[in-house]
């Protein structure tokens, strides 16, 4: 009994915590209508900037909360300079922009991190003053997780009163309604939202500063942070304060308790919960049903034409590719194989973002599904090759079968946090369950079939799959269902009154899309000859976002173009350096700035004015 | 004889690639009420909205009490004392009729009137007994009179006021008119879009007549409604 009461108060604990960074998030969404996928790098920084001000202060009271508070405000201000440099030029951009750029933020700052503070784990001195317990029924519970229970009520109460009894809040809560005609009554936006992220990053990095004494601050706290953060701002109802509270109470609890009874798979209970939350109350538990803008991609889109001599271009490519290993050595095949691979894998991306104006943000998990479908069977069953690459699709369309089910009954931004809980929920089963994938060891010896070995006889049979694949989405594009496809993206309520089931359409492709990558992820397992976690994490999804975004949205080849110049660049310059997040990040963060509408939309543009 | 309060020449306005304004020209004098009138889509409501810096607007001369609008955002233009009320009110309707009035607050402006909240709510009653009411939970012309309210908060001196009559009964319509005629006698200075002869003939000093985008006609009140053939040739429907 007094077990289960210091398990449901340190669940209590951990609720706190999350809630600090789950209200900057939603907080921040409420008014920008931004997800700041950086959220996450504002509480990890916050605790590495924690922690160094705590070894060097902390060893009186007044030092240590000195310390935290020094740490919430230098993130408030980093923020504000985010919100100036880059989230300003994004308000008016598609969704798909304003993740991608924050995500770039993402990679930019660890890599900053790691260079500042080093790689190791760093572990911080405990809070001064508050190092001892407190006996609760006999069991001693650590008096500093009580303190940090009395904080997150606190801090609803004073975000409350901010935004119900101050002019500041007022003018917020008006901009955040009409933007336009606050501006019209003198209000200045731009200086409010600077506030607002302010405050928003601020709480992320009082959050993070707070973990310091009671776990180690490592390189991998900001996205398994921003995550959690998410998932209770999804649950609560996004841009809702109480909503946010209240979500994180009850995944501070599921947590505590679900590791008591399925300690293998607590991150998968929480990506559940919120499914289930989602598809009973699809507003959040005390969200607001509000009208879903049109997607910005669908916006800006430019008639997709056939183009009549485009297939006998497709043949001569693939022509002129399958004379290459007759020409070129070992490791130019090898790379070409890669990137054919990831064509197809882009081109599945394309199919739901371009067509489908449905912005996945976890089109990694199918990729992975296919990889570990066929590691699995060859390792599980022995089974040969070609029957293995004949389950991996197959995996990745089961997996997207089901998935899908639940994130088409969603769109916009909703959708793409649906997407990329699913795609953690993957991840996270292939991370924790080692006995069956190997965990963060992977799976290692997925080879080629004899006859297939040779460098130039796997490049023929990779070339010669995803070239089919191909071409039966172009097919598909093109096809009825293709139509069906862009119309429910261009207007999905007069598509309905035509008669297409759009629901229903939208959960085909994310089916095709989910199998044409499965397709890709096999192949790329028997590529490299083994599988591992990250062929489903959040990173390769963005990674699969960054090639269809650099080939242009609007284009069918554009996603093959992509994946090539991705993959190049990938691998013969990031590979180069220890630094390959930093690089990438500024090359996300600067497309998003050079093409803030889209690199058809800047085409658009150039037209226009010519 | 003294400069206008508001100038307006050569105004050019976009909506996207659509031309709307195809060089409007008007002036609005100190402690005058000039009425902006035309059809549906003549381009009353842009007129306001591109002096306000609400819509792209190109290569005018906008001039408001010696100062140079032209290149201005819309809320420094407000804070020079412009206050521009909306012809579909747009309320914060999630704030209260006090935190939407706290919203238009600005200080006091030197040779404007300066407003409080218990000064509005004497001029519009209505708005006294619901202070604490959202906005969601109010009637149109309830709303009308917020919106109004809200823009004088900002102690303008010229009020942009778009189509005030809009929509709104009879009866309200009277209060609005009476309304508007106060503002004048305590010295604002008006520039007002109506598509209803009868209320701006019930407010306005001047007239200027406006269709698809251009000035056409120019004059008092009076003269306005005085000559058939203009009206008829801009006005009828």
């Amino acid at each position: 009994m007094s077990f289960l009461l210091v398990q449901a108060l340190s669940g209590l604990a951990t609720a706190a915590t999350l809630f600090l960074v789950s209200s900057g998030l939603t907080i921040v969404f409420g008014v920008t209508r931004i997800v700041n996928f950086a959220h996450g790098s504002f509480y990890m920084v916050g605790a590495y900037v924690g922690w160094s001000l705590i070894e060097r202060f902390g060893t009186t009271p007044a030092g240590f909360w000195g310390s935290v508070a020094a740490a919430a405000l230098a993130m408030g201000l980093l923020g504000a300079a985010m919100e100036i440099g880059l989230l300003r030029r994004l308000y008016r951009s598609p969704e798909l922009f304003q993740l991608l750029g924050t995500f770039g933020v993402v990679l930019v700052v660890q890599d900053a991190a790691a260079w500042f503070w080093g790689p190791e784990d760093l572990l911080g001195r405990r809070a001064a003053g508050l190092k001892g317990s407190v006996d609760i029924l006999d069991q001693p519970f650590p008096l500093y997780d009580l303190v940090l229970i009395g904080l997150g009520p606190l801090v609803l109460g004073l975000l409350w009163l901010l935004f119900n009894r101050t002019r500041w809040g007022t003018l917020v809560r008006a901009a955040t309604q009409d933007r336009e005609m606050a501006s019209a009554l003198g209000v200045d936006p731009a200086r409010l939202f600077t506030g607002v992220l302010f405050l928003g990053c601020a709480l992320a990095g009082l959050g993070g500063a707070l973990q310091v004494p009671r776990e180690a601050v490592t390189l991998h706290m900001d996205m398994a942070i921003v995550v959690e953060a998410f998932v209770v701002v999804v649950v609560g109802g996004m841009g809702s304060l109480p909503g946010a509270f209240l979500a994180s109470l009850l995944i501070g609890q599921l947590q505590a308790f679900g590791i008591l009874v399925f300690p293998q798979i607590t991150l998968v209970l929480v990506f559940l919960f919120m499914a289930v939350v989602l598809v009973l109350r699809p507003h959040g538990l005390l969200g607001r049903a509000e009208e879903v803008p049109p997607t910005a991609p669908a916006a800006l889109t430019v008639p997709l034409s056939a183009g009549t001599a485009a297939h006998w271009w497709a043949l001569a490519l693939l022509a002129a590719l399958a004379l290459v290993p007759l020409a070129a050595g070992d490791y130019a095949v090898i790379l070409l194989t890669e990137v054919v691979i990831l064509a197809l894998f882009a081109a599945s991306l394309h199919l739901l973002i371009g067509l489908g104006g449905l912005v996945s943000f976890g089109h990694a998990a199918y990729f992975g599904l296919g990889a570990y479908g066929a590691a699995l069977l060859v390792k599980h069953a022995a089974a040969p090759m070609p029957l293995a690459l004949a389950g991996a699709p197959l995996l990745a369309g089961a997996g997207a079968l089901l998935a899908g089910w639940f994130c088409v009954r969603r769109s916009g931004l909703y959708f793409a946090m649906l997407t990329l809980a699913f795609a953690q929920i993957a991840w996270s089963v292939a991370f924790q369950w080692s006995a069956v994938t190997g965990g963060d060891n992977g799976i290692l010896g997925v080879w080629p079939s004899a006859w297939a070995a040779g460098k130039a006889a796997y490049y023929w049979l990779t070339l010669g799959l995803c070239g089919g694949a191909l071409w039966l989405l172009r097919r598909a594009a093109f096809a009825p269902f293709g139509y069906a496809l862009r119309a429910g993206r261009d207007s999905s309520l007069r598509a309905e009154s035509v008669g297409i089931d759009v629901r229903r359409v939208q959960w085909m492709a994310f089916v095709l899309a989910g199998t044409a990558a499965g397709l890709a992820g096999g192949l790329y397992a028997f590529a490299k000859g083994s599988v591992f976690p990250t062929l489903l994490a959040v990173p390769l999804s963005v990674d699969a976002l960054v090639m269809v975004l650099m080939g242009g949205i609007q284009t069918v080849t554009g996603p093959l173009a992509g994946a090539a110049v991705f993959h190049l660049l990938w691998s013969e310059v990031m590979s180069a350096t220890d630094w390959w997040r930093l690089i990438l990040g500024l090359v996300i963060v600067a497309l998003v700035l050079v093409f803030p509408k889209g690199i058809v939309g800047f085409l658009a543009g150039l037209r226009g004015r010519a | 004889m003294t400069e206008p309060l508001l100038t307006v020449e050569g105004l050019q306005a976009w909506y996207g690639r659509a031309h709307i304004l195809d060089g409007v020209a008007l002036t609005v004098g100190r402690g005058e009420v000039v009425a902006l009138i035309g059809r549906n889509g003549a381009g009353k409501t842009t007129t306001l909205k591109a002096i306000m810096g609400l819509v792209e607007r190109r290569g005018a001369t906008l001039r408001f009490d010696g100062r140079d609008l032209a290149a201005l955002p819309a809320h420094r233009i407000a804070r020079l004392g412009v206050g521009y009320v909306p012809e579909d009110r747009r309320i914060f309707a999630d704030l209260t009729v006090e935190e939407n009035l706290e919203v238009g607050r600005q200080p006091p402006r030197p040779g404007a009137p300066a407003w409080t909240p218990d000064t509005l709510y004497a001029l519009f009653p209505n708005l006294a007994e619901m202070r604490g009411r959202r906005g969601t939970r109010m009637s149109g012309g309830e709303q009308q009179m917020l919106t109004l309210a809200r823009t004088l908060m900002g102690n303008p001196s010229l009020l942009l006021l778009d189509e005030p009559s809009e929509g709104l009964a009879p009866l309200i319509v009277k209060q609005m008119a009476e309304a508007v005629r106060r503002l004048k006698a305590e010295g604002l200075s008006v520039l007002v879009s109506e598509q209803n002869l009868s209320f701006a003939a019930a407010v306005a000093d001047r007239a200027c007549v406006i269709e698809t985008g251009r000035l056409r006609w120019t004059g008092s009140m009076a003269d306005l409604m005085a000559d058939e053939a203009v009206r008829t040739a801009y006005l009828a429907v």
